[in-house]
């Protein structure tokens, strides 16, 4: 369909002696909702966070509309447009929503930080993102609910024009209201032109938002198939068994950790 | 999934709607019950220690005549300011859930080099005996060093200046000691720094070691049962018993009023014309007048003769109070509104989020030290001026647990990411009414420290409670 915003190819990553990916490839297209599925331990967050510059790679090229790139820190992801939702959200509690949100890019000066201006893209950010919970985005997020901490992350991903946003199991802590809200804003993003990854381990939410599905199985990047193309079932036995008929491993006996 | 009342209702097509309940200005009212409603959630911040001193300051006033007297407040300040100032600079390492035992004997080394140039009269091969100097200096280089490679450029020009001031010999000169003693607290930083952020030590034991070290420094600088005598220097023993004059004070009170009505009226006005978040006028308008007054009482009880003695004059604000304000005033400035403090804040407040969002972690960690040591040797300063001498027990004894508890007492958290350098103002404050009182009251030096540790006691329990009900009312 469209050309690839995001191309990683033969991605390896250890820690210590446990081998966690091996030669992933994975691609992402401006315009689409990626879904990257696995089980737990199959290597989805590790995937994340090397493509955002958290974990340093073993060997792998991520190549960046069609350009190679080098990604060694979070500061040259964000440099690219590459930002992340964590699972974890990664918000600091002492912080308010404008100051967690702006985190790392601070507007203004080192000496004298702008903070009426980033007081006010925050604002238009959360209300672009109808945010009606808050009561004010001078709250501290130690004060906020569950829910209304996960929309701060996405904001904070959302608030940098950013090409890419990788999203992190965003609806495993939510009621139903706001996983509909950030499922319709998953949406949103891919068709103002973004490359969205979702990982999630809800399959209703995958075929409901993906374009296309990435599965992992014990750090093997197993299948990336058209969301139309497969069924509910064969997901699972992909995520589960790392093959399902045609699709995935040649044989699973091979497939060792 | 949400605690407020107005939860989100699904809606069709999830259309982007208004700013719904979000406010940015809220009446006296909604802001008073707000104020309550964070102290009940364990948002304490400086309320207790501020209602503690107000409870000891009447307990001492009743028990003793001559507690509230001119004489004995300034004297208090300038007792309480040395350990106060230290307790500043610490305010920074517990911010990060840090701590730094040595900053008490650290500020004693520096003590001991600025008393040592002055007495020697800027002969430190002399005083210190040449072995003992190429280590000095070769401890100062290896620090510059150690600043150029974690890239804090200013630790490694201050380490630079100290060994200059070493090897040229410069002759005596107060202003000439003053820096040198900042400049090798810098120094002590920078090591102290090193070893927690880059060889990874947990500070407790770094700092644990260094605080025994700096203490054999210590003695070795000044030598058994030696007192190097700083109070023949008109400037070294003005620091902390000198005043301004009269006129001196009333310009202290006029350019500190204007300054921070300017500051906090101008951004309150800033706030509100760009539509912002903004606390109620009133208040605002409130604290900057209780300031105002407080400050002119202030001034002018200070401006009154407070000499006991009827043929000596003593009036004045004395210059600790400046000292203390620049320095509460610098601290709050880079701590609120520098790329830096907010930086040290989301450090204490979730290291891996701050380095996910591309901050140098480690470099944060090992400044703070630098920070904390620096400030600390700005204290050391002013309690050798107040005493007019230092001897090898200089910043020993319980300096750095009276710092340590001034700090946590006015209400920085020890659990790091929550304080303000005007909380090391306050809770020195308490331990200098603590200290002060109980010394008149003529108790011994014994009720003395069980008193003082009993307070610290009691404030370390209010932050961890305040802390787990924090933790409770969120989930």
């Amino acid at each position: 369909m469209s050309e690839p915003i995001l191309e990683v190819t033969g991605l390896n990553k250890s820690f210590g002696p446990v081998h966690v990916l091996h030669d992933v490839d994975f691609t992402v297209r401006a315009g689409e909702v990626t879904a990257l599925v696995g089980d737990n331990g199959a290597g989805k967050s590790t995937l994340v966070k090397c493509v955002a510059g958290i974990h340093p790679m073993d060997s792998g090229i991520v190549r960046f509309n069609g350009d190679p790139v080098s990604v060694h820190g979070p500061r040259d992801a964000a440099k690219l447009g590459i930002e992340v939702v964590y699972q974890d959200l990664a918000l600091a509690d002492n912080l308010d929503i404008v100051q967690n949100m702006f985190l790392g890019r601070e507007r203004g000066g080192a000496w004298l930080l702008d903070e009426a201006s980033m007081e006010q893209a925050a604002r238009d950010t959360l209300a672009s993102l109808s945010v009606r919970t808050v009561k004010s985005v001078r709250t501290p997020v130690s004060s906020l609910s569950g829910g209304q901490r996960q929309t701060v992350a996405i904001a904070k991903a959302v608030l940098w024009e950013s090409k890419v946003v990788l999203l992190d199991e965003p609806t495993a802590a939510l009621g139903v209201a706001q996983t509909r809200q950030v499922l319709d804003l998953v949406r949103r993003l891919a068709e103002q032109g973004l490359g969205v990854v979702l990982i999630s381990h809800n399959m209703a939410d995958v075929f409901e938002v993906a374009d296309r599905i990435a599965t992992l199985y014990l750090g093997r990047m197993v299948a990336e198939v058209p969301t139309r193309e497969v069924t509910h079932g064969q997901v699972v036995e992909l995520i589960t068994a790392g093959r399902s008929g045609d699709l995935g491993l040649a044989r699973p006996e091979t497939a060792t950790v | 999934m949400t605690n407020q009342p107005v939860a989100a209702k699904p809606e069709s097509g999830g259309a982007i709607s208004d700013f719904g309940i979000d406010t940015t200005t809220q009446s006296t009212g909604e802001a008073v019950r707000d104020f309550f409603v964070r102290l009940r959630s364990g948002d304490l911040g400086s309320m207790p220690a501020v209602l503690g001193l107000g409870v000891l300051v009447l307990y001492f006033w009743t028990q003793s005549e001559s507690f509230l007297t001119l004489d004995n407040t300034a004297n208090l300040i300038a007792q309480g300011s040395g350990k106060m100032i230290i307790a500043m600079g610490l305010v920074f390492v517990l911010l990060l859930g840090e701590i730094d035992l040595s900053a008490g004997t650290a500020s004693g080394v520096c003590a001991a080099v600025m008393a040592m140039h002055y007495v020697r009269a800027g002969n430190l091969v002399g005083g210190m005996g040449s072995t003992v100097f190429y280590v000095f200096v070769g401890g100062m280089l290896v620090a510059a060093v150690l600043a150029v490679i974690m890239r804090i450029w200013a630790g490694a020009v201050f380490a630079m200046v100290a060994v200059t001031i070493a090897m040229l010999g410069v002759g005596p000169n107060p202003w000439i000691e003053m820096l040198l003693a900042l400049c090798v607290g810098t120094a002590i930083g920078v090591i102290t720094g090193f070893l927690v952020s880059k060889i990874g030590m947990p500070s407790f034991v770094v700092t644990l070691a260094l605080f025994i070290t700096w203490q054999g420094v210590i003695l070795q600088f000044i030598g058994q049962g030696g007192v190097f005598g700083i109070g023949t220097q008109p400037v070294l023993f003005s620091v902390a018993n000198g005043n301004l004059s009269v006129l001196g004070s009333w310009i202290l009170f006029a350019v500190g009023i204007v300054g921070y009505a300017g500051v906090v009226l101008g951004e309150h006005y800033v706030r509100v014309n760009k539509g912002l978040v903004t606390a109620p006028t009133p208040i605002v308008v409130g604290k900057v007048a209780a300031v105002t007054v407080i400050a002119a009482l202030g001034t002018y009880a200070f401006t009154l003769n407070r000499s006991p003695n009827d043929f000596v004059v003593i009036e004045g604000v004395p210059y600790v109070v400046p000292i203390v304000l620049v320095l509460l005033v610098i601290g709050t400035y880079v701590l609120n509104r520098t790329r830096y403090g907010r930086h040290i804040y989301a450090v204490g407040g979730n290291a891996e989020a701050a380095r996910r969002a591309g901050i140098n972690v480690p470099k944060i960690r090992a400044s703070v030290f630098v920070v904390c040591s620096s400030v600390a040797a700005l204290g050391a300063i002013v309690y050798s001026s107040k005493v007019g001498s230092v001897d090898p027990q200089a910043g020993g004894l319980n300096t750095l647990l009276f710092a340590v508890g001034a700090a946590v007492i006015g209400g920085t958290s020890l659990f790091g990411g929550r304080g303000k350098v005007i909380h090391a103002v306050i809770g020195g404050l308490v331990l200098a009414v603590v200290e002060n009182g109980l010394g008149l009251l003529q108790q011994p030096a014994a009720v003395v420290n069980i008193v003082t540790g009993l307070v610290l006691l009691l404030a370390a329990s209010v932050d961890a409670l305040s802390r787990r009900r924090a933790t409770v009312a969120v989930r």
